[in-house]
């Protein structure tokens, strides 16, 4: 669908001499076009440039003066490069090793099976999405610490000690499987029943048909999922500080080179290291995208799955001892936040609550997230789905559309910390018209959209990759406009997802630290970082009590989102129905 | 109602929630901080019982968040005034030239080793908090661990993987810990003492952690027997009921002070003036030394229960300006030794 | 290539060339298309003829050449400025609306009055032979009513031009007969233009006015079926549309030999000598049996030979007959055969047969 036409090449002989013809412009394809460079400038101002505001120090010297690579010489030189880049990179293999097998079982089960409690086991699932990841910290020093009640079962299994690798491990297989999760089941819940069906006419056993049709259609899914979680905890700070002991990786380099020494330049040298993944994800994403076919057309059957005793009591079993893990770590987290003080008074008290609440000042920090989590709902899932459609579904323009793919994908990459202090050097910069925004809540929102997004991203694309890529030629021959199509065809039947992008924002504005620790004011202090604080003073027990009323809010929020869900779901996916 | 009814209600919802996020702040005297909230509080009400006319807007966070947001702002500061944040970041900030020198009121009651040296001074000290050991009673009794005397002692085997320590590399605690035993037992470029000891010390290390307060919070919790930390921190977890025993070792012990400064290129001179004048006075001091053993005008402080009375003069002499300079070498020493080399133990 | 006697073309390709970089996927081609004809777009797959509908339809843009639609250079016009309907492979109805609102989908944008979509949705769908299904999702049709509702959505606004993208591929064996026979009976009723394209020789040579043959990105051969299928213009035409035998011959001082039997070709008039191919349908081999009273051919006749069955292929009412004779061995021929001549004469794998070979079907490449 290439509206310019590609350079002549080897024009034939009988071609008359070659005038590049290109197609006219149609207005509406002028509109998408204009859309697109909204989005585009928007990703340069909240993105691009304070990113650039940061990363530009790594090429100065204390002075501010142009060093060239001396910072890099100086950085390579250190020890800790190697074996901090060694740690980030195999403890991030081990995470995506364990979560991506661990999380496509819980979604197959989820899509796949007739298994009983569905509905539970995903909201279970969103458990460490809904906790701020101080709560799996102080839950895995509570359950494996050396005070921990499970200390001896993990010592039995060779483990040492909680701090450090082991801890951090497990703390990312718990934080990002929700992150997977969530790609994994978009990809496997839009299958064509018919393949099946084919295949069970021609007797094809339950594994067979696993390995030939749902492992080759969920491909791509599982594909992104891997990458997103490399990529998540690559760039993971909050969790290896917390409970990684000594144990160092790039992004706590970034922490103790930013915060610890303000050495802006050296942490700009590992921050730009921590952007591979990103570039190697955008790569091979591009790659892949360009293999993906639609698989849901208009004559795709959506696929229901048959009732099978014992293949769904083997799910159930699965689904299960998953979602236990998860309660033992919010459950462990809720016992804390009760015990007076762990471990030597263990009687429950609600001391932890009233301190945090009255005297930690998080109850009006609550009101702050609440704002914040909204805005980043409704403006973060506009934005990221509208984006990836014009992206994926609109024409012309292709200079503009590998630059912004490219930004969609730069934010899982870069650290928080680091998109922090670049929004501090770019908003607060005399003379920037958009200084105005310095310390609202509108640059915190926007900054948690941005932190956010490519996970949005990648859920609004596999959604509409699904979509028949005709249906925009159809729309242009019927002479109806492209944003026509989008409104009445392409959002509703992409409303679970959306819903599920805005749910991703929402829980995830609640929770975030790192970003917006930079940004917040007085007034615009949002709870998380007033639960830091309390850890920070000791106060283990209401930090993990303020964590417990996060994820209870975020678990109301998520449940809100369900019953839209629902409603949004009767209201538009009633072709979805039964034949 | 229909779907798309829904989607353009929300979006107008949305665009009135939006606007009404941003721009409803009004500014008085915004002032970054490290000081603990509790502490806060009663600052601050003791300086509106001063000066009705000023209101303040604190921006509070570690002293490493506070020090790296100040010097990201550098090009545009927000802040009037830092109060409660460690003299040696305020060194830094000086050497930047980012701090407005000023004389305030109650100077001269300061104690010399506890002002910036220049004068009009860029920054003065409030009160001390220095190293301490964090001793778990409880967790030694069943590990039958002693409790320490000296630094010296800690490098004895009884006490191998039992010792947390901030990493000087992340935490302001951590480094005047290890400045402090460059001063006490020799740093000659790497080949003295102070690296002897340390070298020992690491041996007995289970964890170096990011923050200062964090060594003393796990030996509250019992999840190591003894954390280098400081004393506030001490305090504030023996309070809440921790069993731990304060150890302030009688070799010396590194401190920093808790600082005020006022920020350069600020708008509100008249009012930063007022709040320096104020928490150099004798009423803020009086208010320190209900948090601290030690504040810059000496004997405003009641003793504290856990702490020695000679506590004070355990301090070791600190120079501020050689930490400063030698800091980065120092840093890199250390990072080379032991942390670029996490090794299981 | 186009019928001279044509005064205007409603469809005019001129020298359209299209190079997807270094991949010449179409080579200057020229084509006319008369209003109200149907026509077929035949060729193997990467053979240019999808890349040429969609040039048709603005989705891609040619490299150099110009159409023309109604006398009007739409060459670069974007597509929503063209002047067609089109049906894809995959149909692309939108799963969400339901089959009236997919009928109407560009009625509604045209500002039509409410009461004139519904009466025009209603009379479409009665054309398709779905009336009363306005209320189902597509979802709930099988793949050949699904077909029928694309194409009254292509046909709703009554656009100048039809453009269908190998509509049957996905459909069964009958229904695409089915289908294929109500979509011309449509075309003929509604007389709007209509493009197919198709790899089916078959769909293309039962629907067509006129079939234009394509391959490696050139136009082979335009006409109609008969045209297409008796007086093939290249030697990959008469491969690609039907059944034929090919025998390697050669022309010496001007006499036309397969191995060492000597043909009669009233066809081809070639007179350079050398080695060439010769192309003959199954069904232009006339058979008769050796013995017996039946009128047998002139024994003069060059083209008659006598030859043995070797296999017999049952496709119905006829067979596909797998013969082989000394005048020509080694090669086979392939003789399309009735069942009834074959129970009649009692013939089987083994019998003789007296055959003649159709010296005005011989082609001679």
């Amino acid at each position: 669908m290439t509206a310019v036409t590609s350079p002549g090449g080897e024009a034939g002989a009988a071609a008359p001499a070659a005038t590049r013809l290109v197609q006219r412009v149609h207005w509406s394809d002028r509109v998408a076009h204009v859309w697109l460079v909204a989005i585009a400038l928007l990703l340069l101002a909240f993105l691009a440039a304070p990113l650039a505001a940061i990363l530009m120090q790594a090429f100065e010297g204390k002075d501010r003066e142009f060093v060239g690579l001396s910072n890099f010489i100086a950085y390579a030189r250190t020890p800790a490069l190697l074996s901090s880049l060694w740690n980030s990179v195999w403890v991030s293999m081990a995470v995506t090793a364990i979560t991506i097998p661990v999380a496509f079982v819980f979604a197959y089960g989820l899509t796949r099976s007739c298994m009983p409690w569905k509905p539970l086991f995903r909201g279970i699932s969103l458990i460490p999405l809904l906790a701020p990841s101080l709560l799996s910290a102080i839950s895995l020093i509570y359950w494996f610490g050396n005070q921990g009640i499970a200390k001896g079962f993990m010592q039995a299994l060779g483990i040492q000690q909680i701090y450090g690798a082991p801890g951090i491990v497990l703390a990312e297989c718990f934080a990002v499987f929700p992150h997977a999760l969530m790609i994994l089941i978009t990809a496997l819940s839009l299958a064509d029943a018919r393949l099946y069906e084919a295949a069970a006419a021609m007797g094809t056993s339950r594994v067979r048909k696993f390995f030939t049709i749902t492992l080759p259609g969920a491909k791509y899914g599982l594909l992104s999922a891997a990458l997103v979680t490399f990529t998540l905890v690559m760039t993971d700070f909050g969790i290896p500080k917390v409970i990684g002991g000594n144990f160092n990786v790039l992004a706590t380099d970034v922490f103790k080179l930013v915060i610890g020494q303000q050495d802006f330049a050296k942490g700009s040298v590992v921050a730009l290291l921590l952007l591979l993944p990103a570039v190697f994800t955008f790569a091979v994403d591009h790659y892949v995208s360009r293999r993906q076919t639609a698989m849901l057309t208009a004559r795709a059957v959506p696929y229901k799955a048959l009732p099978s005793k014992g293949f769904d009591r083997i799910m159930l079993l699965c689904c299960s001892v998953i979602a236990l893990l998860m309660l033992a770590m919010l459950g462990m987290a809720i016992f804390a936040s009760f015990a007076s003080f762990w471990p030597y008074n263990l009687t429950p008290s609600l001391r932890h609550y009233v301190l945090g609440l009255v005297d930690g000042e998080v109850g009006e920090g609550f009101i702050n997230s609440l704002k914040m989590a909204g805005g980043s709902a409704l403006f973060g899932t506009l934005l990221v789905f509208f984006g990836a459609y014009l992206l994926d579904k609109t024409k012309g323009a292709p200079l503009l559309r590998g630059p912004v793919k490219m930004l969609a994908m730069l934010p899982m990459a870069v650290p928080g910390l680091v998109l922090g202090l670049g929004y501090i050097f770019f908003f607060n910069a005399p003379g920037n018209p958009l200084h105005g925004l310095y310390q609202t809540t509108a640059l915190l929102t926007l900054c948690t959209i941005i932190h956010f997004y490519t996970t949005g991203h990648l859920t609004a694309v596999t959604a509409l990759k699904s979509l028949d890529s005709e249906f925009e030629a159809v729309s242009a021959s019927l002479k109806v406009p492209w944003f026509r199509t989008f409104w009445r065809v392409t959002l509703p039947i992409c409303t679970p997802a959306m819903v599920d992008i805005a749910r991703y924002f929402f829980v995830n504005a609640m929770t975030t630290i790192s970003a917006v620790v930079f940004l917040y004011s007085p007034e615009t202090k949002v709870a998380s970082i007033a639960i830091l604080n309390l850890d920070e003073a000791g106060e283990i027990g209401a930090a993990a009590a303020m964590a417990v009323m996060i994820a209870a809010i975020s678990a109301v929020a998520t449940g809100v989102f369900m019953l839209l869900a629902r409603w949004v779901d009767r209201r538009t996916q009633a072709w979805r129905g039964p034949r | 109602m229909r779907m798309s009814d829904l989607f353009r209600l929300s979006a107008v919802a949305g665009t009135v929630l939006f606007a009404s996020l941003g721009f409803a702040q009004k500014t008085t005297l915004t002032v970054y901080t490290a000081l603990e909230t509790d502490q806060l509080k009663a600052y601050e009400q003791g300086f509106y019982k001063a000066h009705p006319d000023v209101e303040i807007k604190w921006v509070r966070d570690s002293t490493g968040v506070v020090t790296a947001k100040l010097l990201a702002e550098k090009a545009n500061p927000v802040a009037d005034a830092v109060m409660g944040v460690a003299a040696s970041s305020l060194a830094l900030l000086d050497k930047q030239g980012m701090l407005e020198p000023y004389a305030p009121a109650g100077l001269g009651a300061i104690l010399p080793q506890y002002k910036d040296k220049k004068s009009p001074p860029a920054w003065f000290g409030m009160d001390v908090w220095g190293a301490t050991i964090c001793f778990n009673a409880v967790e030694a009794a069943k590990k039958n661990i002693p409790k320490p005397e000296t630094w010296k002692d800690l490098t004895k085997p009884v006490y191998k993987g039992q010792i947390v320590m901030p990493n000087p590399a992340s935490s302001g605690t951590g480094f005047f810990d290890v400045t402090a035993w460059l001063t006490l037992f020799g740093d000659d470029g790497g080949k003295g003492g102070g690296w002897q000891f340390m070298n020992g010390l690491h041996e007995n290390i289970a964890q170096y952690t990011h923050s200062g307060s964090k060594p003393c919070n796990m030996a509250a919790s019992g999840e190591f027997v003894l954390g280098i930390s400081f004393e506030y921190r001490g305090n504030s977890n023996k309070a809440k009921g921790a069993p731990i025993d304060l150890v302030f070792p009688k070799e010396g012990l590194g401190w920093d002070l808790e600082a005020f400064a006022i920020h350069k290129g600020t708008k509100k001179l008249d009012a930063a003036k007022k709040l320096a004048d104020w928490a150099s006075s004798k009423d803020a001091m009086a208010l320190y030394g209900k948090n601290f053993a030690i504040t810059a005008v000496p004997g405003m402080a009641p003793p504290l229960p856990n702490v020695p009375a000679d506590y004070e003069s355990r301090l070791v002499k600190m120079d501020f300006a050689w930490a400063a300079e030698n800091r980065e070498r120092i840093l890199a020493e250390w990072t080379k030794r032991y942390d670029g080399k996490t090794e299981k133990r | 290539m186009t019928d001279p006697t044509v005064a205007a073309s409603y469809l005019k390709l001129s020298g359209v060339h299209k190079a997807f970089g270094a991949f010449t996927a179409l080579k200057s081609i020229d084509l006319d298309i008369r209003q109200g004809e149907f026509v077929c777009f035949l060729g193997p797959s990467g053979c240019g003829k999808t890349t040429l509908l969609r040039i048709i339809a603005g989705l891609e843009t040619p490299t150099a050449g110009r159409v023309e639609q109604g006398g009007r250079d739409i060459t670069t016009a974007p597509p929503a400025e063209r002047d067609y309907g089109i049906v894809f492979q995959s149909y692309a109805l939108f799963p969400n609306l339901t089959v009236a609102d997919n009928v109407a989908y560009g009625l509604v944008n045209r500002r039509t009055p409410r009461d004139d979509v519904q009466r025009r949705v209603t009379e479409l769908l009665k054309l398709v032979g779905l009336p009363g299904s306005e209320k189902k999702f597509p979802g709930q049709l099988s793949g050949g009513q699904q077909q029928r509702i694309a194409l009254a959505r292509a046909l709703a606004t009554s656009p100048g031009l039809l453009l269908l993208d190998e509509p049957l591929s996905a459909l069964d064996a009958l229904e695409r007969v089915r289908l294929r026979q109500e979509i011309r009976a449509l075309q003929q009723k509604v007389g709007v233009t209509t493009i197919m394209v198709t790899h089916d020789q078959e769909e293309a040579l039962s629907v067509a006015d006129r079939i234009v043959v394509m391959n490696h990105g050139v136009i082979e051969q335009v006409g109609d079926a008969i045209s297409v299928y008796r007086e093939p213009a290249t030697p990959f035409v008469a491969d690609f549309v039907g059944k034929v035998n090919v025998l390697p011959g050669r022309i010496a001082t001007g006499e036309l030999s397969v191995g060492t039997f000597r043909l009669r070709n009233d066809a081809t008039a070639r007179a350079a000598d050398g080695e060439v191919k010769v192309y003959l349908r199954p069904e232009d081999v006339l058979a008769r049996p050796t013995r017996g009273g039946a009128p047998s051919f002139a024994t003069d006749d060059p083209n008659v030979f006598d030859a043995e069955i070797e296999k017999i292929e049952f496709l119905g009412s006829f067979c596909h007959v797998h013969v082989r004779s000394d005048a020509f061995a080694p090669n086979r021929l392939t003789v399309y055969l009735s069942l009834n001549f074959l129970t009649e004469q009692a013939l089987s794998v083994g019998s003789m047969l007296r055959l003649k070979l159709l010296p005005e079907r011989l082609r001679v490449f």
